[in-house]
């Protein structure tokens, strides 16, 4: 975490292979990044990276659940095979209802529910979220708080980039960011264990 | 006096920010206008040339002539037996005619001289177009013959080794004019025929009377000819075709040979048609170009502005000063693009009718009038304010708020499209997802490649294939016409595609963008844009290949489709989705400069 202008998206965005750093070295599980190829990185965002955006950036043109195809789909993945996968992921997300829904008749916390189904889509190594809840209101905070919690929990590793101490508060680790370097590291055991909304101080 | 500055500040800053949008709009609408132009003023010159010609020079109704052979001597009886005969009204001539050589600018050519009077003459008198009339020591040189030798009044040239100085030049309706496709006078004239058949290639002069008869040689002897003015003009045909043959009035005196009016100018048509029938369906493409291309514009500054409109709203501008700000851009640049488009026109012009003139032999060269730049200026400035006057009226309805947040025009959903895309490999299903984003966009991308591929299908190898039977300098003139025409259409066509291109990267960054951040290539992301331009030019390009044929045929009111070699065909739709993925393979270049990142960081959600 850490405050606006402080480097945290570009970080994200350089661990992601979307940018490239003007010094030093990436290494993302086991493998340095930072000297590859646009196809190798490509090819590395579809199978091991999952992305979350605070804008959402969702497709207007596709319903929710042919949003969370698209990365299968880029995969060479069957539309058969990508469909189904997409659906079974909605329900996870607790969507399966609002499958057929463009995505101006979700709400922002489900819109983000759905971008989050979209990154998990090629089973990432990583999910990076920028900001994930920065656009929604405290319940909508809540459920995608949880919806990451349920994640970690069955295994999956989560980097989110927040300016808000709140959602800092729900991580394993949180590492502070100043003028684009790291400045603190607290590792915070049990963080998403607990009841996250009590945690995050969203009850009530 | 403040807010006229800030008008003007906002309407040049705007321009000066989106640069290469100024350009193209100035270059679609320049092109329209050079188009229209150009169109309006080759109108009235190929407007019924031949009966303009034979209007203006008192042109015969039967050209009789005599050709000496063996020392045979001019047979005065022969004339006195044509003058007394009935429906003859009156008549010029005999004139002396001598066939021998022009050397002119190091060139050298065959060449018919005729004598002819100072003084004017009652049937036939050639309209001096550039200079004087005959005069001792002057020649006059047809103008389409003069157009291909270059030479202009004042000029030297040699005619059978004797220097002359060029009087003037002039046309006539009493022979075809340069390049002709029927023998002058006669066919049996003492010059070889092109090795691929057709008439002799020789030009035409006029000179005095004992000039012509002192160019004369044992091997090159005089003829005659006669100017007949019949009481019936439209019984020419019937007058000569009695006059022809055994038994006839030709069988008493051999060497004479009779030439209607109507003969004259049929053989002019054939060739002359063909390039009214170019130039017509050209100007009438060309627009169709020019209209699919603004409408493209249109449609791109609509969605442009209205986020535009909603800016100035907020910071305090009246929807009175925003229409203001809109409208001095639009105008400004309609302004320059009609300047250029008038200036390209009048300078190409010339290029395109010379050789209209030059085969048509009408009188006067064509000038681009008040009546010829008005239209086009006017529809210039009314595309202009079309193109603003929508979006402010669009963006004076919605609240500021809405303005400066939503997109304009929400993407389309094809629902079916989106299904089949999805079992297609990921260019295509990219490919296919943008075209349905915008339907209309790749609809208009169609009609522009299939306009194109009609035109230069219609022009190119269907007209060329019937040239060719006609060989010979003439042919070569029609041959350069169309080329100019065609690279008029590829060049309409091909900023059309730009455009097109542009528009469509413009409107899928986050897509495209988006898409990358989930795994695909930027290769696949080109591919997927040269898709988006290929899968609309296809099905445009082969609609365009028999809409040429059959608007060639409808144009030329031939019967028989004219069918060009296959690999002609093919190579016209291969080249033009080749040039269309060129084309869009530079824009994307362009438009890939901004990285992902920055382009989903300024993109609304």
């Amino acid at each position: 975490m850490g405050p606006s202008g402080c480097g945290k998206s570009t970080l994200l965005h350089i661990l992601g292979g979307l940018d490239r750093p003007t010094g030093g070295e990436i290494h993302l599980a086991g493998r340095r990044i930072d000297r590859m190829g646009e196809r190798a990185l490509a090819r590395l965002r579809s199978d091991a990276i999952g992305f979350v955006f605070q804008a959402f950036h969702l497709m207007d043109e596709l319903t929710a659940v042919e949003n969370v195809e698209v990365p299968a789909l880029l995969a060479g993945r069957s539309a058969r095979a990508a469909r189904a996968h997409a659906t079974e992921l909605l329900d996870r997300v607790g969507l399966a209802g609002r499958a057929g829904f463009l995505p101006s008749a979700l709400s922002g916390g489900q819109r983000q529910r759905v971008a989050i189904a979209r990154a998990l889509s090629n089973r990432p190594r990583v999910i990076l979220a920028d900001e994930p809840t920065g656009n929604l209101d405290s319940a909508a905070t809540v459920e995608v708080l949880r919806l990451f919690d349920d994640l970690h929990q069955a295994g999956q590793t989560l980097v989110i980039v927040t300016h808000d101490a709140r959602i800092a508060a729900t991580a394993d680790r949180l590492i502070t960011m100043r003028d684009g370097t790291f400045v603190d590291q607290t590792i915070l055991t049990g963080g998403t264990h607990g009841d996250l909304g009590t945690l995050a101080g969203l009850d009530g | 006096m403040g807010r006229f500055v800030l008008l003007g500040r906002l309407a040049a800053r705007d321009l000066r920010r989106r640069p290469f949008d100024a350009v193209m709009v100035v270059l679609v609408i320049g092109v329209a206008v050079t188009a229209l132009s150009v169109g309006l003023a080759l109108n009235g010159v190929t407007d019924n040339p031949y009966r303009q010609t034979r209007q203006a020079t008192a042109g015969p109704d039967v050209v009789a002539s005599f050709m000496l052979r063996n020392n045979q001597t001019f047979p005065p009886g022969a004339v006195d037996e044509l003058m007394s005969t009935p429906g003859v009204v009156g008549h010029t001539g005999p004139y002396p005619l001598a066939y021998t050589t022009i050397e002119a600018h190091g060139r050298s050519k065959g060449v018919a001289a005729e004598g002819r009077d100072p003084s004017p003459a009652s049937v036939d008198q050639p309209l001096v177009a550039e200079g004087g009339w005959v005069r001792d020591g002057e020649v006059v040189i047809e103008r389409g013959f003069a157009d291909d030798l270059g030479v202009h009044a004042g000029d030297d040239v040699t005619l059978g080794g004797r220097p002359y100085r060029v009087a003037g030049t002039a046309v006539t309706a009493g022979l075809p004019s340069y390049p002709s496709n029927i023998c002058h006078i006669v066919c049996d004239v003492p010059f070889p025929s092109p090795p691929s058949g057709g008439a002799p290639d020789i030009g035409l002069v006029w000179l005095t009377g004992p000039e012509t008869t002192a160019l004369a040689t044992d091997a090159r002897p005089l003829s005659f000819y006669l100017n007949l003015k019949l009481a019936d003009p439209s019984a020419a045909p019937a007058f000569a075709a009695q006059r022809t043959g055994p038994g006839t009035f030709a069988e008493r005196w051999p060497g004479t040979f009779f030439i209607s009016w109507q003969d004259i100018q049929d053989a002019d048509t054939g060739l002359v048609q063909s390039e009214q029938i170019a130039m017509q369906v050209s100007g009438l493409l060309l627009a169709m170009l020019a209209i699919a291309g603004m409408a493209v514009l249109a449609g791109r500054r609509i969605v442009d502005q209205t986020r535009r409109v909603g800016l100035l709203k907020a910071v305090g501008g009246t929807p009175r000063l925003v229409a203001a700000v809109l409208l001095a851009e639009h105008l400004a640049m309609a302004l320059v693009a009609a300047a250029l488009g008038i200036i390209a026109g009048r300078l190409l012009t010339p290029v395109i009718a010379s050789a209209g003139a030059g085969l048509v032999g009408a009188p006067g060269a064509p000038a681009l009038t008040p009546a010829t730049i008005a239209p086009p200026v006017a529809i210039a400035v009314v595309v202009a304010i079309v193109a603003t006057l929508v979006p402010a009226m669009r963006a004076a309805r919605v609240s500021t708020v809405r303005a400066l947040t939503e997109h304009p025009r929400p993407p389309r959903r094809r629902a079916r499209l989106l299904a089949i895309s999805a079992r297609l490999p990921v260019p295509l299903l990219l490919g296919i997802r943008l075209i349905a984003r915008r339907p209309a966009r790749g609809a208009l991308n169609a009609l522009s490649i299939a306009v194109a591929v009609t035109g230069v299908v219609a022009i190119f190898p269907t007209a060329g294939q019937d040239l060719s039977v006609a060989p010979g300098p003439r042919a070569d003139r029609l041959g350069q016409l169309t080329a100019i025409i065609t690279v008029m259409l590829i060049v309409v066509a091909a900023v059309n595609t730009l455009f097109i291109a542009r528009a469509t990267i413009t409107d899928a960054r986050r897509m495209t963008a988006l898409s990358r951040a989930f795994g695909a290539t930027s290769r696949q992301v080109s591919v997927a844009m040269a898709a988006t331009q290929l899968l609309p030019a296809l099905p445009g390009a082969i609609v365009g290949i028999p809409a040429g044929l059959y608007l060639y045929r409808a144009a030329a009111q031939q019967r028989m489709l004219t069918i060009p070699p296959a690999w002609q065909l093919v190579a016209i739709l291969l080249g033009t989705l080749l040039v269309v993925a060129l084309l869009t393979a530079i824009t994307t270049r362009f438009g890939a400069r901004q990285s992902v990142t920055e382009i989903l960081r300024t993109e609304r959600a």
